[in-house]
C-alpha cells in the first residue's frame, strides 16, 4: 500500500504497512495541502490521530490528504471529547517562567483554548526557542559536549541528567557521527521530534534526577530552560510553510534538505545517513512538521533512556533499599542494589505501575494512568539477599483472617491486649488463636514481632498442610519427562543425538530445594513421530525396555512402574537408553509427527504418578500426522494489516483448549523446543505452554554446529531454574480496589483463582487493579499475593508477598510515583492480549492515545503552565514514549509481511509471561560499544543509545536485548581489534556463520568474552551470538533492534513519535 | 454277504473299519429309503477321525487324481470300476468315466497304484505345489496373575520354545490392563507395542498401528506368504531358533501387570483386545497359514470389548443361575465379540486354545467358540503352577513315532456322497464352509448347509460327527448289489509343514428294512450310536433349554426301544433288546446325568469345558466321558472292571475311576484302617495293593490330552463326591434298608436309578399309547 511511494527506495529503507499507518494520518505526502491540512484548523489536527492507526489512507505517501480525513471522521470526534476536558495551557507561561518556578507552573496550568489555537497555528514557532540552545548545539558535533558543560540549561537532554558524568559518555559517541552528518541536518527536519524532546526533559525530568528533592527544585530547572529550545524546533516546522513537501522533495529545503533527500534515498542507504531516527515511521508527519527544517533537533536533546539508567545507577547503585516504607519507589530495574525486607516485598517480587495510587475511581479514569503490579513470585534473590524464610503454624495451618482469608502478615493490627486482630485487608476482627497468643509492646506492637517472619517482613513461606492439597494428600516430588521428535528432520540434523548427549550431563544437575543434595525430581523419556515410545528404565532391569503406544487418537501410558524415576538409581539404564535412541531411528525415514497426543501422555503419566511436573518437548515440524490437534498450514500474510490480522495469532480452538485445561488441572508445565524449517503455527502449538507455565524456544533452521550450544545453554537453564508446581495463586487487595485483569502464562477458571501448572523464577504476570470505592490516604493500600505450590521437592508452600502503597487525592503524587518500567511491561501485555481480539490498527491506536490521554494529564493537572507548543513530560515517565514506540515495533505490533508469522505469535507469548528486567531490556535493547572500553576496568562500558548514529565506521559494538545478541562490526574497524577478537588478519575473512568468539588470550578478547558470557549468564534465555559486518546483509535485522530509529518493517523513529505524540497531547489539550 | 456275518462278525468288522479308516457309523447296513431311515431313530451317521494316526500308512508322494466333472471331483479310490485296457476309470458317485493322467500309463491288473487296492480305502496324498510356511505359534498371556502362578506360566512357556520346531515362527503378546506386542527381533532395547485394553480396533487399525504396512501379494486370499517375505514384514513373528535367547530373556523379565489393584476389585484383564490384536496381528501377516494363537489366562476378561465380568468383586461372575434368570449382563455381548473373532481367524485358517487356570470362573462360556470353532484346545486347571497344566501343556507339543508333532492345521474336510445319501452336517471343531452341492442335504443336524468345513487345528484324535441323511425314495429299488459310498477328503498343513489330503472312502450296504430289520439291527453300533446321540444332544443344550434336550433324548431312546425291542404290549416285563442295543439305554441314563448336559454343580465354565472335549474327542474317550469306567482292586483276584453303581463302593476295595476329566482313587474303609481284624491279612500285599492303582493311573495320566485331575481320596473324605456323584445311585438313603447291608455305599441323593429309569423306560415302550 503505502510503499508505492518509496518504491524506489532499497528494499529495507522502504516503509512498512505498519508505517503506511502513520503516513496517512499524518498526510504522509509530499503535498502542500498537506501543509496546509496541519496549518489549518484544528480539525485538522484532529485526522491525524486517525491517520495513526495504520489504514489504508496511509499507502501514498504522496496522495494522502482528502480521503484520510474523512474516513477518520469518527475519531475525529473521539479526540473531540479529550480536548475539552484539557483545555489548552498557555503557551506563553512555560516559557517565561524561571527555572525556578517550574514546578509550581505545572501544577496550574489551564490556558484557555482559544490561546491554544492560536498556540498552534503560530508556535509552530519553534523558532523562538530555537534561537538559544537547540540550534546553536547541533552544528558542531565537538560542541556537544560544550553544550553540556557551558549551558547546562539550553542543552535538553544532557543538561537534564547529571551533566557532569554523563556528558563525557555520550560525547564520544554521539562526535563522530555528529559531526559529518547529524549536525546539520538535524536541525532541519527532525524538528518535530527534537523539539518534543527537548521539552520533556526541560519539564520534569530535571527535576527528578539532578535534584534530590523530588520534583520541585529539579524540574523548574530543567523545564524552563529545555523546553525553551526544543519547543523551538517545533515552532518551526509547524508554522514552516512548505514544510511537508520535505519529505518526499528533498528540493524543500535546500539547506536542511541535505537530510531530506538523503533520507529519501538514505532509507536505503540508511547506514550511510546519519538521519535514520527522523524519517522512520512518521515520515510524512515530522517532514511535515519540520517544513522549513534547516536544522535539525540534536538527537541527545530528547531524553534518553540510557541516560536515565545510568543516573538511577549512580544515584542508588550498590545501596541497600530496605522496605520499610509505605509507597517508596524502589530503584530502577537495571539498577544495582541490595533489598533488606522491612515489611514489604522485595520489588523482585513485587512492582507497581504508581506507588501512589488515586484515592478515586475518577482520578484515576481522569489519569488513564494503569494501575497494575508486576508479580514474579518465585524471583530469584541474589546471593546477599536473605531467602525467604519458612513459617510453620502447625497442624490448623497458616493463620488467616476469618472473613477474607488473608493471611496473617505486616498489617494485622493486633488489639486488645493482643487477643485480637483486625484484618489489614478486609477490617474483620479476628481472634488469636491461643497457640498463636502474644502481649503487646507500649507501641502496641507483639513483643515477638522481630521473631516471626510473617509480622515484620514483606515476604515469607508458610508450610501448607494437607488441607491445601489435591485430595488431601501430601503430594508426590515433581517429574520431568522428556519428550523427543525422532522424525527424519531432527535425526537427520543430529538434535537427537544432541539431545540425548547432553541429558545425561544434565540429569546429573536436577535442581534441588536448597539445603537438599540429591534431587527428588523424577524423570522419564519418551519419544515420537507419529506414534509415542515410551521407556521403562527401572533400575532393575538390565536394558531399558520401550513401548510403543501407536494408537493417538486415545492417548493413555502403557507404564506405570518404571517410567518415572530417579536419575540417581536408573543412571545405568537410562544412559544406556540415551546411547541407544540416536541410533534406533537412524534409519528413520518418518517425517510425520503428532504434538497433541505427546502433551496427552504427559498428563496420563503424571495422573498415574499422582504427581505434577514439567514437559519438555523437542519438536521440529507442524504436527499433520493423523492425530487430535492435527495442524494444516494457515498461514496467510495477506491477513496482515486487515482486520484478521488477529486470527493469525489466535490459536486453534477445540483439543488444544481443552489440553490446556487438563495440564493445568494437573500440574503438567509444557515447555516447548522448536526446530522450525518452515511455519509451524506457533500460535496455536504454544497455547498449551503459554497457559501452563512452559516457555517456547524456537531455533530458526536449526543447525547443530551453529546453533547447538545456544539451544544446549537454553535447555539447562530451563531444566535447573527453580521452579514451582501445581500453583495457584490469589492477590487480595484492602478494601477500595481489587484485582481485575491478569495477564500471564497462566490459566483462569474464575475471576479470582490465577493457576498455573506452574511458575519458575523468570515468570511474572501484570495485574491490574480497578478501584471499587475511595481509598484513604491515611491507610493506604495493601496487597497480598499468596501463592500455593509444591516446591522440586514435592513439598506443599503458601509463598505470600506483601506489599503497601500510598493514596493521594493529588495526581501528582501519582505521576510522581509512575514507575515506566513497570508501565511498558502492563502495556506490552495488555497490548499483546489485545491483538488477539482487535485489529493491530486499533490496538496502536489505543497505545498512543492512551500515551498522550497520560501525558496530557500530567501536563493539564500537574505540570506548571507553559507554552502549549512546549512538549512537557512526568520525570518518572520521560522516556515512556521512546517504550512505547519501540513496543508498537515490536513484531507481534508492527503489520509487516516480512515478518514470519511464527517469529510474531512467538514474541506475543513471550512478552506474556515477562517480568519488567525483560519487558524493558527488549523494548530497549543494550548497544554497548567495545572498541573503546576500559579493558582494565571489571564493570562493563556504559551502553550508549539505540540509534544507528551512535555507531561508528571503525566501531564494535553489542547489542542485546534479552533474546538476541550482536556483535557488529564497523567497516573500518582497525586491523588490530579484528587480530585481537578474530585471530584474523581482516574482516573479510570472517566466516559468514560464526557464532562465538574464539579464545584468545588478549585483555581485549577476554573482556569482550566476558562481557558476552556474563550477558549470556544473566539472562533468563540464552543468546545466540551473531556477528555482523556493517553494510552485510545481516546487517538488516541487527538493524530492527535500534528502537530509536524508524523501523525496519515499520514504525516511527522515536523523535517523530515524540513530535507526534506532543501533537496529540496538544489536540487533548485544545 | 453281510447278511450272513454274524453279530461277532460285525464287531470285528466294526473295529477293523475304526482301525483302517477311523470311520465309526451308528448302523453299518444302511435302510435303502428314507422312510425306513427316519424310523430308525438313531440317523445314519459317524464318528470320523481324520488324522488317525496310521503308522503303517506312508502316505504317496504324488497327488490324488480327480473325477473330471466339475461338481464331483471325487478322488479316485478303490470303490472305482477300472478300465485297465483303455486306462479309464469310472468315478462311484457320479458315473462319470475319467481318462486316468499320461503318468498312470502304465498301470494294469497286475500293476495298480496304491489307491485302487481296497487295503488303501484311507491314502494320504503329499501335495507338492505352494510354498511350505514354518507353523506359527503366538503366547498370548495375561500377567495379572499371582507371582507364584506367573513364575510357573513363564517357567513352562520357556520350555516350550525347546519343544517347537526350530524353524517355526514365535510371538508373544501379554497383556493386563493394557496389550502389550512384543518384537522380538531387537538386541540392546526391549520394544513392544502397546494398545489400550478397552478400546476395539479393527485389524487395519491394529496392523497400521503395528507399523505393518501390507505388501499387496501378501493380501491375497488363499495364497501362504512367502515365508522370507513374511518373517520380513513382520518383526513381532520370528523363527525361534533365532530369537530363543531373546525370547528366553524377555519371559524371565516378565513382571505381574504393574497397575494396581485397589481393594475390592478384580485386576483390569484386557483379554478380549489382546485377542483381537493377537487375531488382527496373524490375519494381517500370514493367512491362510497355519498357526495357533496360545492363550493364557487366570481370570476372566474384566474390561474392554469381550469382558465377561466388570471389576468390582462384589458382583460375581455370572453362574448358571443367572443365566437361566436373564441375569448375565455381559454374557451376549460378549459371546458375539468372540465368536466374531473366532470366525475371522477360522476363515485364516488360525487356531486358538485357551489355557484357564484360575480357581473361579476365566470366561470359557463366553470364550470357548474361540476353541471350538477353530480346533483349538481349551484347557482347565487351577494354577499354572500344577502339574495338570505343565504336563498338559508339553503335551500339546508332544510327537508321534515318526518325530512329527501331533498337530495339523488349516484342515479342510470335504465330504462327498453317492447319489442315495446327503450330508446334513458335522458336530466338531469346525466352521461351515457353505460349499453347497448335489450331496448336501436340506436338512441340517448341527452344522450344515455344506460340504464342506474347515478345522483349523486338528490332532490325531480330533473327531468330527457327521450325519447323514438316506435321500432314496420309498418305492424306488434299492440299488441292485450296490453300496452306498461315502469319501471324505481332508486337506491340511502337515506340521512338518507339506500341504498333505488324506482320503478316506467307505462303503456300506444296503438293506430293506422290511425284510431285513435284524440284520440292521445287528449291524447297530451302539457305542457310536451312542456318542453320536449325545454329540446332537450337546449340540441342542448349545441353544436349548436343559430340560427340552432331555425330553428329546427320552423320547429318542423310547422310541428307539419300541423299534428294536420285544415285549408285549403293555407289559414291561416282558421288553428285551437284542445285544446289539442292550447298552444304549445305560449310555443314556449317564449321558442324561453327565456334566454335558446337566449344569447342576456346574460352572457354566465348567460346563463349557466339558462340552468341548466332548464334541472333538475319539469314540473311546467320549464313551469314556459318557459312562466313566470303574475298576476295583482287591486281594480276591486281579483289578476287574465293575459297574459304575454305588454297589461296588465296598469297604475292602480300592477303587480307580476315570471319568476322562478326573482320575479318582478311592480307598474303600477298610483298605485305611488298621484294624486287628484285618491287619495280618494286609500286611503281606498291602503295598502292592495300594501301588497297583496307582500305577495305572499313571498309564492313564501320561497319555491323556488334556491331563485328567488327579484325585487321591478315601471313604469319607471330602473328594469322594468326584466318585459319589459318578455312580448309579442304586443304594441311596430311600431304599438303603432295603437292600440289606453288606453291598455297596449309599448315595445321598435324590436321582433315579438306573434300575429304577429302566422300569420307567420299559413303561413307556411298551405302553400302547406312548
Amino acid at each position: 500500500m503505502s510503499q508505492q511511494g518509496y518504491v524506489a527506495a532499497p528494499p529495507y529503507s522502504q516503509a512498512q504497512p505498519g508505517m503506511g499507518g502513520y503516513q496517512g494520518g499524518f498526510g504522509g505526502g509530499p503535498a502542500q495541502p498537506l501543509y496546509g491540512h496541519y496549518g489549518g484548523p484544528p480539525q485538522a489536527f484532529a485526522a491525524p490521530p486517525a491517520g495513526m492507526m495504520k489504514s489504508p489512507v496511509s499507502s501514498a505517501a504522496g496522495m494522502p490528504p482528502p480521503p484520510a480525513s474523512n474516513q477518520y471522521n469518527p475519531n475525529v470526534q473521539q479526540n473531540g471529547a479529550h480536548p475539552q476536558r484539557y483545555p489548552a495551557p498557555q503557551a506563553a507561561s512555560v516559557y517565561g517562567q524561571p527555572l525556578q518556578s517550574p514546578y509550581n507552573s505545572m501544577a496550574s496550568m489551564a490556558p484557555p483554548p482559544a490561546q491554544q489555537l492560536t498556540n498552534q497555528m503560530s508556535s509552530m514557532n519553534l523558532g523562538n526557542y530555537a534561537p538559544g540552545p537547540m540550534q546553536s548545539p547541533p552544528p558542531p558535533t565537538s560542541s556537544v559536549q560544550q553544550p553540556f558543560q557551558t549551558s547546562p540549561p539550553q542543552a535538553m537532554g544532557q543538561p537534564q541528567m547529571s551533566p557532569g558524568p554523563q556528558s563525557p559518555h555520550m560525547s564520544p559517541q554521539m562526535s563522530p557521527q555528529q559531526s559529518p552528518m547529524s549536525g546539520p541536518p538535524m536541525g532541519g527536519p527532525p524538528m518535530g521530534g527534537p523539539p518534543m524532546g527537548g521539552p520533556p526533559m526541560g519539564g520534569p525530568p530535571m527535576g527528578g534526577p539532578p535534584m534530590g528533592g523530588p520534583p520541585m527544585g529539579g524540574t523548574p530547572m530543567g523545564g524552563p530552560q529545555m523546553t525553551g529550545p526544543p519547543m523551538a524546533g517545533m515552532g518551526r516546522p509547524f508554522p514552516g510553510p512548505p514544510g511537508p513537501g520535505g519529505f518526499q522533495q528533498p528540493g524543500p529545503g535546500a539547506a536542511g534538505p541535505p537530510g531530506y533527500p538523503q533520507q529519501a534515498g538514505q532509507f536505503g542507504g540508511n547506514m550511510a545517513g546519519h538521519q535514520p531516527g527522523m524519517p522512520g515511521a512518521f515520515p510524512g508527519a515530522p517532514g511535515g512538521m519540520a517544513g522549513p527544517p534547516q536544522k535539525k533537533l540534536d538527537p541527545d536533546s530528547i531524553p534518553s533512556i540510557t541516560q536515565v539508567i545510568e543516573d538511577d545507577q549512580v544515584k542508588r547503585g550498590g545501596q541497600v533499599y530496605s522496605t520499610n516504607i509505605r509507597g517508596q519507589i524502589p530503584p530502577l530495574v537495571t539498577t544495582d542494589f541490595t533489598v533488606q525486607d522491612q515489611g514489604n516485598a522485595s520489588p523482585r517480587f513485587m512492582r507497581c505501575t504508581t506507588y501512589s495510587l488515586p484515592c478515586t475511581a475518577d482520578l484515576a479514569k481522569q489519569c488513564q494512568v494503569p494501575l497494575a503490579s508486576i508479580i514474579k513470585p518465585l524471583a530469584n534473590l541474589p546471593e546477599n539477599e536473605t531467602p525467604l524464610y519458612v513459617v510453620n503454624h502447625g497442624e490448623t495451618g497458616p493463620i488467616r483472617c476469618n472473613r477474607c482469608k488473608a493471611y496473617m502478615c505486616p498489617y494485622m493490627q493486633f488489639i486488645d491486649g493482643g487477643r485480637r486482630y483486625q484484618c489489614g485487608f478486609c477490617n474483620c476482627v479476628n481472634e488469636v488463636p491461643v497457640f498463636y497468643f502474644q502481649h503487646l509492646d507500649h507501641m502496641g506492637r507483639r513483643v515477638d514481632f522481630y521473631e516471626r517472619p510473617e509480622l515484620s517482613l514483606g515476604s515469607y513461606e508458610f508450610v501448607a498442610t494437607l488441607d491445601y492439597c489435591k485430595n488431601n494428600k501430601p503430594p508426590n516430588p515433581p517429574a520431568y519427562i522428556f519428550m523427543i521428535d525422532v522424525s527424519y528432520n531432527n535425526i537427520k540434523s543430529g538434535l537427537v543425538k544432541l539431545i540425548c548427549d547432553e541429558l545425561k550431563n544434565l540429569l546429573e544437575h536436577l535442581p534441588s530445594e536448597e539445603g537438599v543434595e540429591a534431587s527428588a525430581i523424577k524423570v522419564g523419556f519418551v519419544t515420537y513421530n507419529k506414534v509415542l515410545h515410551f521407556y521403562n528404565v527401572k533400575s532393575a532391569l538390565a536394558q531399558p525396555q520401550m513401548m510403543v503406544v501407536s494408537d493417538t487418537a486415545e492417548m493413555f501410558v502403557p507404564l506405570l512402574d518404571g517410567f518415572l524415576v530417579n536419575y540417581q538409581d536408573s543412571r545405568a539404564v537410562i544412559s544406556n537408553l540415551l546411547d541407544q535412541i540416536p541410533d534406533m531411528f537412524a534409519d528413520t525415514n518418518e517425517s510425520e509427527t503428532v504434538f497433541v497426543p505427546v502433551i496427552q501422555a504427559g498428563v496420563e503419566a503424571f495422573k498415574a504418578a499422582e504427581c505434577s511436573g514439567k514437559l519438555f518437548i523437542f519438536q521440529s515440524s507442524m504436527p499433520t500426522a493423523e492425530a487430535p490437534g492435527k495442524l494444516k498450514n494457515r498461514d496467510d500474510k495477506k491477513l496482515v494489516n486487515t482486520d484478521k490480522e488477529k486470527t493469525l495469532f489466535q490459536p486453534q480452538k477445540g483439543v488444544y483448549e481443552q489440553l490446556s485445561k487438563e495440564c493445568v488441572a494437573q500440574g503438567c508445565c509444557v515447555d516447548l523446543f522448536l526446530f522450525p524449517n518452515q511455519y509451524m503455527d506457533i500460535a496455536t502449538m504454544a497455547d498449551v505452554p503459554s497457559h501452563t507455565g512452559g516457555s517456547v524456544y524456537k531455533y530458526n533452521n536449526f543447525q547443530v554446529e551453529t546453533d547447538g550450544e545456544h539451544f544446549l545453554r537454553d535447555l539447562r537453564k530451563d531444566v535447573q531454574k527453580s521452579i514451582g508446581f501445581d500453583a495457584i495463586m490469589r492477590v487480595r487487595t484492602s478494601t477500595g480496589f481489587r484485582a481485575t485483569e491478569f495477564f500471564g502464562a497462566i490459566h483462569m477458571n474464575n475471576t479470582t483463582d490465577i493457576e498455573m501448572a506452574a511458575v519458575d523464577c523468570d515468570k511474572a504476570l501484570t495485574v491490574e487493579f480497578k478501584h471499587d470505592d475511595t481509598l484513604s490516604e491515611e491507610t493506604g493500600a495493601h496487597m497480598q499475593c499468596a501463592l500455593l505450590y509444591t516446591t522440586i521437592n514435592g513439598q506443599r508452600r503458601l509463598r505470600i508477598h506483601n506489599l503497601s502503597l500510598n493514596c493521594s487525592s493529588q495526581l501528582s503524587e501519582l505521576y510522581k510515583s509512575c514507575e515506566t518500567d513497570s508501565l511498558i511491561n502492563f502495556f506490552s501485555k495488555s497490548a499483546c492480549r489485545a491483538i488477539l481480539n482487535q485489529p493491530l490498527k486499533t490496538v496502536r491506536e489505543i497505545l498512543v492515545n492512551q500515551t498522550a490521554h497520560m501525558l496530557a494529564c500530567y501536563r493539564k493537572n500537574c505540570a506548571s503552565p507553559s507554552a502549549a507548543s512546549q512538549l512537557i513530560l512526568p520525570d518518572a515517565m520521560k522516556v515512556f514514549p521512546v517504550y512505547i514506540n519501540s513496543l508498537m515495533k515490536t513484531a507481534p505490533l508492527v503489520g509487516s509481511t516480512e515478518l514470519s508469522t511464527d517469529d510474531r505469535a512467538h514474541q506475543r507469548l513471550l512478552i506474556m509471561g515477562m517480568g519488567v528486567e525483560e519487558t524493558q531490556l527488549l523494548l530497549y535493547p543494550r548497544l554497548t560499544p567495545l572498541h573503546n572500553m576500559d579493558v582494565s576496568i571489571k564493570t562493563h562500558p556504559a551502553p550508549v543509545r539505540c540509534s544507528e548514529e551512535r555507531l561508528t565506521d571503525s566501531g564494535m559494538f553489542l547489542l542485546e536485548n534479552g533474546h538476541s545478541m550482536f556483535l557488529w562490526l564497523g567497516q573500518a574497524i582497525p586491523p588490530d581489534l579484528v587480530q585481537n577478537i578474530f585471530n584474523l588478519p581482516s574482516l573479510a575473512h570472517l566466516q559468514g556463520n560464526m557464532c562465538a568468539l574464539p579464545e584468545l588470550d588478549n585483555p581485549l578478547s577476554n573482556k569482550v568474552r566476558a562481557i558476552i558470557n556474563d550477558l549470556i549468564e544473566k539472562r533468563p534465555n540464552s543468546m545466540k551470538l551473531h556477528i555482523v559486518r556493517q553494510k552485510d546483509k545481516p546487517e538488516m535485522v541487527f538493524r530492527q533492534f535500534l528502537v530509536e530509529d524508524k523501523g525496519l518493517h515499520g514504525g516511527a523513529s522515536y523523535m517523530d513519535f515524540l513530535c507526534y505524540v506532543h501533537r496529540e497531547i496538544r489536540q487533548l489539550l485544545t | 454277504g453281510v447278511v450272513r456275518q454274524a453279530m461277532a462278525s460285525y464287531q470285528e468288522f466294526i473295529q477293523q473299519n475304526e482301525d483302517r479308516d477311523g470311520v465309526r457309523f451308528s448302523w453299518n447296513l444302511w435302510p435303502s429309503s428314507r422312510l425306513e431311515a427316519t424310523r430308525l431313530v438313531v440317523p445314519v451317521s459317524c464318528l470320523f477321525t481324520p488324522l488317525k494316526e496310521r503308522p503303517d500308512l506312508p502316505p504317496v508322494q504324488y497327488e490324488p487324481v480327480l473325477c473330471s466333472r466339475a461338481n464331483c471331483k471325487a478322488v479316485l479310490n478303490p470303490l472305482c470300476q477300472v478300465d485297465f485296457r483303455a486306462k479309464i476309470w469310472a468315478c462311484n458317485f457320479c458315473f462319470q468315466r475319467n481318462p486316468f493322467p499320461p503318468s498312470y500309463a502304465g498301470i494294469s491288473e497286475v500293476n495298480q497304484p496304491a489307491e485302487l487296492m481296497p487295503q488303501f480305502s484311507t491314502i494320504e496324498y503329499i501335495v507338492q505345489r505352494g510354498a511350505t510356511a514354518p507353523l506359527i505359534f503366538l503366547y498370548v498371556v495375561d500377567t495379572c496373575l499371582e507371582e507364584e502362578d506367573l513364575q510357573a506360566l513363564k517357567e513352562s512357556l520357556q520350555m516350550s520354545l525347546s519343544l517347537l520346531p526350530p524353524n517355526a515362527l514365535v510371538g508373544l503378546i501379554t497383556f493386563g490392563r493394557m496389550v502389550q506386542v512384543h518384537e522380538l527381533s531387537c538386541e540392546g532395547i526391549a520394544k513392544s507395542y502397546v494398545f489400550r485394553g478397552t478400546k476395539d480396533l479393527s485389524s487395519k487399525q491394529i496392523q497400521e498401528m503395528l507399523g505393518l504396512t501390507k505388501p499387496a501379494a501378501s493380501a491375497q486370499q488363499g495364497r501362504p506368504v512367502a515365508p522370507q517375505d513374511a518373517a520380513a514384514s513382520c518383526r513381532f513373528l520370528q523363527p525361534v531358533h533365532r530369537v530363543d535367547m531373546n525370547l528366553t530373556d524377555l519371559l524371565g523379565e516378565l513382571q505381574r501387570d504393574p497397575w494396581p489393584v485397589p481393594q475390592g476389585k478384580r485386576p483390569l484383564r484386557s483379554t478380549g483386545v489382546a485377542l483381537t490384536v493377537a487375531v488382527g496381528l496373524l490375519e494381517g501377516t500370514f493367512p491362510n497359514t497355519g498357526a495357533r494363537v496360545m492363550l493364557f489366562i487366570g481370570g476372566p476378561p474384566t474390561q474392554g470389548p469381550g469382558m465377561v465380568v466388570g471389576d468390582e468383586l462384589k458382583t460375581p461372575i455370572r453362574s448358571w443361575h443367572d443365566i437361566q434368570k436373564d441375569n448375565a449382563r455381559h454374557l451376549k455381548k460378549a459371546t458375539k465379540y468372540y465368536e466374531a473373532m473366532a470366525n475371522r481367524s477360522a476363515v485364516n485358517g488360525h487356531c486358538i486354545d485357551i489355557y484357564a487356570c484360575a480357581l473361579d470362573q476365566t470366561g470359557l462360556l463366553e470364550m470357548k467358540c474361540l476353541s471350538n470353532l477353530t480346533g483349538g484346545h481349551i484347557v482347565m486347571g487351577d494354577s499354572f503352577n500344577t502339574s495338570l497344566f505343565k504336563q498338559t501343556f508339553q503335551r500339546v507339543f508332544s510327537k508321534d513315532l515318526n518325530g512329527d508333532f501331533r498337530m495339523a492345521f488349516g484342515g479342510v474336510l470335504e465330504i462327498k456322497t453317492s447319489r442315495e445319501v446327503k450330508v446334513c452336517g458335522s458336530i466338531g471343531p469346525c466352521v461351515s464352509l457353505n460349499s453347497k452341492g448335489s450331496c448336501v442335504s436340506e436338512n441340517e443336524m448341527g452344522i450344515g448347509g455344506t460340504s464342506q468345513w474347515k478345522v483349523c487345528g486338528l490332532n490325531p484324535s480330533t473327531t468330527l460327527g457327521i450325519f447323514f441323511e438316506v435321500v432314496n425314495q420309498h418305492n424306488a429299488p434299492v440299488p441292485q448289489g450296490g453300496r452306498g459310498a461315502i469319501q471324505f477328503v481332508t486337506q491340511y498343513q502337515h506340521s512338518n509343514t507339506q500341504r498333505r489330503i488324506r482320503v478316506t472312502t467307505i462303503a456300506r450296504n444296503w438293506a430293506d428294512a422290511q425284510s431285513q430289520i435284524q440284520h440292521i439291527e445287528s449291524s447297530f453300533d451302539q457305542e457310536a450310536a451312542a456318542v453320536l446321540m449325545a454329540r446332537l444332544g450337546v449340540f441342542r443344550a448349545e441353544s436349548e433349554e436343559g430340560p427340552d434336550v432331555l425330553r428329546w433324548l427320552d423320547r429318542q431312546l423310547i422310541r428307539l426301544c419300541q423299534k428294536f425291542g420285544q415285549f408285549n404290549k403293555d407289559d414291561p416285563t416282558s421288553f428285551k433288546l437284542s445285544e446289539s442295543l442292550s447298552l444304549y439305554p445305560q449310555f443314556m441314563f449317564h449321558l442324561r446325568r453327565s456334566p454335558f448336559l446337566q449344569v447342576f454343580n456346574n460352572s457354566p465354565d465348567e460346563s463349557s469345558y466339558y462340552r468341548h472335549h466332548f464334541v472333538r474327542q475319539d469314540l473311546t474317550q467320549s464313551l469314556i466321558m459318557i459312562q466313566p469306567i470303574l475298576y476295583s482292586y482287591s486281594f480276591h483276584g486281579p483289578p476287574e472292571p465293575v459297574l459304575l453303581d454305588s454297589s461296588s463302593i465296598l469297604p475292602d476295595r480300592i477303587l480307580l475311576m476315570d471319568t476322562f476329566f478326573q482320575l479318582v482313587i478311592y480307598h474303600g474303609e477298610d483298605t485305611l484302617a488298621d484294624t486287628e481284624s484285618t491287619i495280618a491279612q494286609w500286611r503281606k500285599n498291602f503295598k502292592q495293593l495300594l501301588l497297583a492303582p496307582l500305577d495305572d493311573a499313571q498309564e492313564i495320566l501320561q497319555t491323556r490330552f488334556p491331563m485328567p485331575r488327579y484325585i487321591d481320596t478315601e471313604h469319607g473324605g471330602s473328594q469322594a463326591r468326584f466318585l459319589l456323584s459318578k455312580v448309579n445311585p442304586s443304594q441311596t438313603h430311600n431304599n438303603l434298608y432295603a437292600w440289606g447291608q453288606e453291598t455297596g455305599a449309599p448315595i445321598l441323593t435324590d436321582d433315579v436309578s438306573l434300575q429304577v429309569f429302566m422300569d420307567h423306560l420299559k413303561k413307556l415302550a411298551v405302553s400302547s399309547s406312548a
